[in-house]
């Protein structure tokens, strides 16, 4: 097990060192120039030739990479052009709101899409079936921007419960430690504002959530309807084991492989930061942050942007690799 | 021997399918013993797996359902039993083994957790109680490293371990009657002939009775003492290990024995009953074997012959009314 840890992780640079040069290479190719976008259209030449210089962008490609590469390796991801402060610092806060919301959304997911799924397989064909898998249906079909807006126009604005934007409230805001306010306030012994902060997740965290919930309903209803047909379920039966031990616990460790997967997949993209669900819940995840550095043409922040979620979507997979075993006793790690 | 601990009167299992009732099992009736071994023999197909699944309560419903008959445990009709009740005598009263070995236990879950399930399930042990327990029930059943086993996995033993740990798992809480499917079937010859010895000596040790499921008449010569064959969904003979091997009456009893391969024969090939099990159901009328037997008479076409007989019971015109060896001549 030690072994194969060490091994995957060696296995994950030359991984990694391709994420980079892909994400360089693609940043490069989109048309448009950055110091004509911090200077405006009536930039004299001069004036754009000298920023180009300083911000090494008339160096050759390979020069910039080597550079950049460099500077990741030292733990520095550059400068963002925009503000002219460093990314490494920049980004967390906007990572650790992207980490909080998709961990709640995840949470919400896993419970109830394997809760669903589960309960979907055991009566298979049954009125609980045909709902909850149309329930799935439409929860992977329908867009998640008009589920948010349909959340913020019903909780919102009709009803009144809960916040429709941001992280906090403004007037009330949090004070920062680690940037992943559940823990902050909680950190800070502000139950009020521990309370407010997890209203404010609750709505993006269920647009966001809606996606991976169905995705792993119908991911645990096909895989559980396989292991319960199978012999040894049976012979739990045949013991006089009840149905809900059953299918809980014998069932579920056995049908778990497939629906780690795909919690795995999915916690990697909500990880990636869900721009649309950012942008309408006025989210400042990481999703948002690099939609803005695209829109300005801040090459530094794209590029560490997309590598520290390219990086995070592997690091996941990794783990999820790593716990297969946990489930499966014949599957031995060499 | 005592008196009937099992008893199946008129058992019916249908399955509901697309294309309407199939009766899997139609009209059987047999009983069971304190410590006696029954045998049920029958060629694929003939229901009995669907009878013992029945006598559980784990048939597949849908589509499967008693339709008929009752099936007395002790005297207490069990056929329709509400599911809490039946979870009480699964495992406890009676326990079933299956013919998979290699699929029947748990892949995830190690050998002690599934054995001392299956003890807690029906009895209240502290956790070194149940560990004692399982190595006692293990070195019962003739499995070396007792202790060491508990912690591994199905995966990690070979197929005949596997099916003596089911068999452990079945006696874990001494049942007063074993349904064993086709236990062996699965197996290689030299581990069969151990798990057969295993259970006649637990037969012997505990008194548990014993239905043994199969189609194999060697399993049964070695280890029944009544035999019930069926066909089609029937019970067509019954009778004593000896009745059934040295005098036949059923002609498809005839045609098992017949087709059983002798050592010392010089036959080319082997005998063989000619065609195969009707689909349930296809036959309305007449004799269910009339199609396949070969002294098949007028009669046998037109009127469904009974079960009947003293002790020895056969489904046969030839052994009710007319004498068998003027047909036969």
């Amino acid at each position: 097990m030690f072994h194969y840890t060490i091994k995957r992780l060696l296995m994950l640079i030359p991984v990694l060192l391709g994420m980079t040069l892909i994400v360089f290479a693609i940043i490069h190719a989109i048309p448009g120039n950055p110091a004509l976008t911090i200077l405006g259209t009536k930039a004299t030449p001069e004036a754009i030739h000298s920023l180009n210089r300083s911000l090494g962008l008339d160096n050759p490609w390979y020069v910039q990479y080597f550079s950049y590469l460099k500077g990741i390796l030292t733990g520095n991801l550059g400068t963002s052009i925009q503000t002219n402060s460093p990314i490494a610092s920049e980004i967390w806060p906007h990572l650790a709101a992207t980490i909080e919301l998709s961990f709640v959304a995840m949470i919400f997911a896993v419970f109830v899409g394997i809760n669903a799924g589960i309960i979907s397989a055991w009566k298979q064909n049954s009125f609980l079936d045909y709902t909850a898998m149309i329930l799935a249906l439409i929860g992977v079909s329908m867009p998640v921007f008009w589920l948010g807006l349909l959340e913020q126009w019903g909780f919102s604005i009709k009803l009144q419960w809960l916040p429709s934007i941001g992280r906090d409230d403004i007037r009330n805001s949090v004070d920062p430690i680690t940037n992943l306010y559940l823990i902050d306030t909680l950190l800070r012994g502000r139950l009020d504002q521990f309370w407010m902060v997890l209203r404010h997740l609750i709505l993006p965290a269920i647009a966001l959530a809606t996606i991976p919930t169905a995705i792993i309903a119908r991911m645990t209803r096909s895989s559980m309807l396989e292991v319960l047909k199978s012999d040894y379920i049976r012979t739990a039966k045949a013991k006089g084991q009840r149905m809900i031990w059953i299918v809980y616990k014998y069932a579920l460790k056995n049908a778990f492989i497939p629906i780690l997967t795909v919690i795995g997949l999915q916690t990697g993209l909500l990880l990636g930061g869900a721009i649309l669900t950012e942008t309408i819940f006025g989210w400042p995840g990481v999703g948002l942050y690099i939609y803005n550095a695209i829109q300005y043409r801040d090459y530094p922040v794209i590029q560490s942007g997309i590598l520290v979620i390219a990086f995070i979507f592997v690091m996941v997979n990794f783990i999820v690799d790593l716990l297969y075993g946990l489930f499966d006793p014949r599957i031995k790690y060499r | 021997m005592s008196e009937a601990i099992l008893k199946v009167e008129g058992l019916k299992t249908s399955f509901f399918t697309d294309d309407g009732e199939v009766p899997a099992v139609d009209g059987i009736d047999f009983s069971v013993n304190e410590g006696e071994i029954l045998g049920i023999v029958g060629e694929s197909g003939c229901g009995k797996s669907v009878t013992s699944l029945s006598i559980m309560g784990l048939l597949p419903a849908p589509p499967g359902k008693i339709v008929g008959g009752h099936i007395y445990y002790k005297g207490e009709d069990i056929s329709h039993a509400k599911e809490s009740r039946m979870r009480k005598l699964r495992g406890n009263d009676i326990a079933m083994i299956f013919q998979e070995p290699m699929t029947s236990l748990n892949p995830v879950f190690t050998i002690g957790e599934q054995l001392m399930e299956a003890i807690r399930l029906h009895n209240h042990l502290s956790k070194k109680e149940l560990i004692e327990r399982s190595v006692e029930l293990l070195k019962l059943v003739g499995l070396p490293r007792a202790a060491e086993l508990l912690d591994e996995y199905p995966h990690e033993l070979s197929g005949g371990m596997r099916q003596r740990v089911m068999i452990a798992m079945a006696m874990s809480c001494n049942p007063k009657v074993l349904i064993a499917d086709e236990p062996t079937t699965a197996l290689d010859v030299t581990i069969q002939a151990q798990i057969l010895d295993l259970m006649v000596k637990l037969n012997k040790e505990t008194h548990t009775a014993i239905i043994m499921i199969t189609h194999d008449l060697g399993v049964v010569a070695q280890m029944c003492n009544r035999v019930a064959v069926m066909y089609a969904g029937k019970i067509v003979e019954e009778g004593t290990v000896k009745d059934i091997f040295n005098h036949p009456e059923h002609p498809y009893t005839e045609g098992l024995i017949k087709s059983i391969p002798d050592l010392y024969g010089k036959k080319d090939s082997l005998y063989t009953i000619k065609g195969s099990v009707p689909k349930p159901g296809s036959i309305t009328k007449g004799c269910l074997f009339a199609p396949r037997c070969e002294f098949v008479m007028d009669k046998c076409q037109v009127n469904r012959p009974e079960l009947l007989g003293d002790g020895h019971k056969s489904r046969c015109f030839l052994h009710q009314g007319q004498g068998r060896k003027e047909v036969r001549k």
